[in-house]
């Protein structure tokens, strides 16, 4: 269980991934990633992964998790200035960034020789030891929730390791699957889908192309696609190609997370997965527990449309009312709460914090609001704190307000709306501000790295407040 | 409106854009021009022209070039 990629070792030939222009990845590549690193980098240490499911990316990661290396995953798309913020307050030793990387991100990076090529990734040395490490840490990601703040999730190999089993258990994953990387392995979804066929010896087909691009569907349909994974909005795009009639005759499952399906797609997929004799699993996680805490077995697909499901196995849920009672009761809405090995160490603020040891004790309180029904199936109903998640990220709408009003100083704001769609309410206050809800939706896409229509501005006479000043929110007009 | 003034007019508002950053515009080029703005623009053409929009045309749009020729499969003269 310690050794979540002993198959490298084990089995140096078997294939580890086929890329899009058909260069193919052994299991012993990973190996040898590992031990150039380790040579490079001369001990454990702090490294940006800058990944765009690129060769280099996939064996930047495999390899720093075998030579002991600490890499925080960050897509190569990272906009420059929180790249350079990032860089700034965690001080890493190396930065590990595909050649190909634009100047703007690559000019905030260290500008010493590359100490080492890795398929078309580059290992710089940012000139320092970077901070101390506990010994059990093992990766970094960061939070869904990134509104340009610089906290991370630390992970253990255990919680690696122990999430990973789950999923290969519940998936029922063998060595002949071929998933396709639909989602960046920068993502914790995208990274739990590598860790979990990796451990089982499975072969990648490892893409940074979208949906939406036919040299996707190419890859997926030569290499023989046994699955595809999506947040919600990748099933509205799944629909909308009619993947229904697209042909994948080795098409076994699909998986969704990083948000509620709405539940007329949950119904039609399974339907579908039904009728055509495939699998379709609603999922759900957080980042914070590496990430899968639930998912809805295949069989009742249809039957529980609307839950997410059951514990993975070796974890366990719970809800608890607001003085911290545990509700028995099905049917009963409370906290959900989950207990597992695969519960991350902590956040981090700061690089001292990367020394810190388990703060979680492998429990998570997950924020969101849930129900029981009598035969054990989970349905999440809402959320404690104010929060959407917007293509699969989690974004506060408390700090998005805050943002704003920091940014658009004397302009007063309120955030609200459904996923996938924030609605942002400024008060006009008499005033006509014709450029206004551009600037606004143009700040919101760059803080978030989200696309800008996910944000819908609009101005109102004024916000609508309570005697206490709070904002009233269901007083709001829709948008 | 033109049927051409109008296929500009559905990339600037789209992706924010001055006509003169329109050629040689490709799919995934700029940040906006993302998965999600894609289906949007899309949406768009199909509303605007009153067509339907295959999925083998939808993944071949990949630039402002290709949209042209695209587009003119569906009777629509840019």
């Amino acid at each position: 269980m310690d050794d979540l990629f002993g198959i490298e070792s084990r089995e140096p030939q078997r294939l580890l991934a086929v890329c899009e222009d058909g260069q193919r990845l052994l299991y012993g590549d990973a190996q040898h990633a590992g031990r150039a690193l380790g040579r490079a980098m001369g001990g454990r240490a702090l490294v940006f992964l800058l990944c765009d499911n690129s060769p280099g990316s996939l064996l930047g990661y495999l390899g720093c998790l075998q030579c002991g290396a600490v890499p925080l995953l960050l897509d190569a798309h990272t906009s420059p200035p929180l790249l350079a913020s990032l860089i700034d307050t965690y001080r890493p030793a190396y930065c590990l960034v595909p050649q190909s990387l634009p100047a703007a991100a690559r000019a905030v990076l260290p500008q010493a020789s590359p100490l080492l090529e890795l398929a078309g990734s580059l290992l710089l040395p940012c000139g320092g030891q970077g901070p101390a490490l506990y010994p059990e840490l093992c990766l970094l990601l960061t939070t869904s929730g990134s509104t340009g703040s610089p906290k991370l999730v630390r992970l253990s190999k255990q919680n690696l390791a122990a999430n990973a089993a789950s999923i290969a258990q519940y998936l029922e994953l063998d060595e002949t699957e071929r998933p396709i990387t639909v989602l960046p392995m920068s993502y914790s979804y995208g990274m739990s889908i590598l860790n979990s066929h990796v451990l089982v010896g499975a072969s990648l087909l490892l893409t940074g192309r979208s949906v939406l691009e036919q040299e996707f569907w190419q890859l997926a349909s030569a290499g023989g696609a046994t699955s595809l994974a999506g947040v919600p909005y990748t099933y509205q795009m799944y629909r909308r190609l009619g993947l229904f009639s697209i042909e994948l005759p080795g098409l076994r499952y699909l998986t969704q997370a990083g948000g509620k399906l709405p539940e007329e797609l949950h119904r039609e997929f399974a339907a579908w997965a039904h009728k055509t004799g495939r699998r379709f699993y609603v999922m759900y996680g957080q980042t914070e527990a590496s990430p899968r805490m639930g998912y809805l077995p295949a069989a009742r697909a249809l039957d529980k449309c609307g839950s997410m499901g059951l514990p993975v196995p070796g974890g366990r849920f719970w809800l608890e009312d607001a003085a911290g009672g545990v509700i028995d009761a099905p049917g009963e809405v409370g906290e959900l709460v989950y207990a597992g090995k695969n519960v991350g160490l902590g956040y981090a603020q700061a690089p001292a914090d990367l020394a810190k040891g388990d703060e979680w004790g492998g429990v998570l309180r997950t924020g969101d609001m849930a129900k029981r029904d009598a035969e054990g199936f989970y349905t999440i109903v809402g959320r404690k704190k104010r929060f959407l998640k917007l293509f699969g990220n989690r974004v506060n709408l408390d700090e998005a307000e805050r943002l704003l009003a920091a940014r658009f100083a004397g302009v007063q704001f309120a955030c609200a709306g459904r996923d996938d769609r924030m609605a942002v309410y400024f008060a006009l206050e008499g005033k006509q501000q014709p450029a206004l809800p551009g600037q606004v939706q143009a700040y919101l896409a760059a803080e978030t790295r989200l696309p800008a229509r996910a944000f819908a501005v609009c101005g109102i006479d004024a916000i609508p407040k309570s005697p206490a000043g709070k904002t009233l929110y269901a007083a709001l007009p829709p948008v | 409106m033109t049927n051409l003034e109008r296929y500009d007019k559905l990339f600037m508002d789209a992706f924010r854009l001055a006509p003169e950053k329109l050629p040689g515009l490709k799919y995934r080029g700029i940040p906006e021009w993302d998965s999600v703005g894609h289906m949007d623009l899309m949406s768009a053409m199909e509303e605007a022209y009153g067509i339907n929009i295959s999925t083998p045309d939808l993944l071949s749009f990949s630039s402002y070039e290709a949209g042209k020729e695209i587009l003119a499969k569906y009777g629509v003269e840019l």
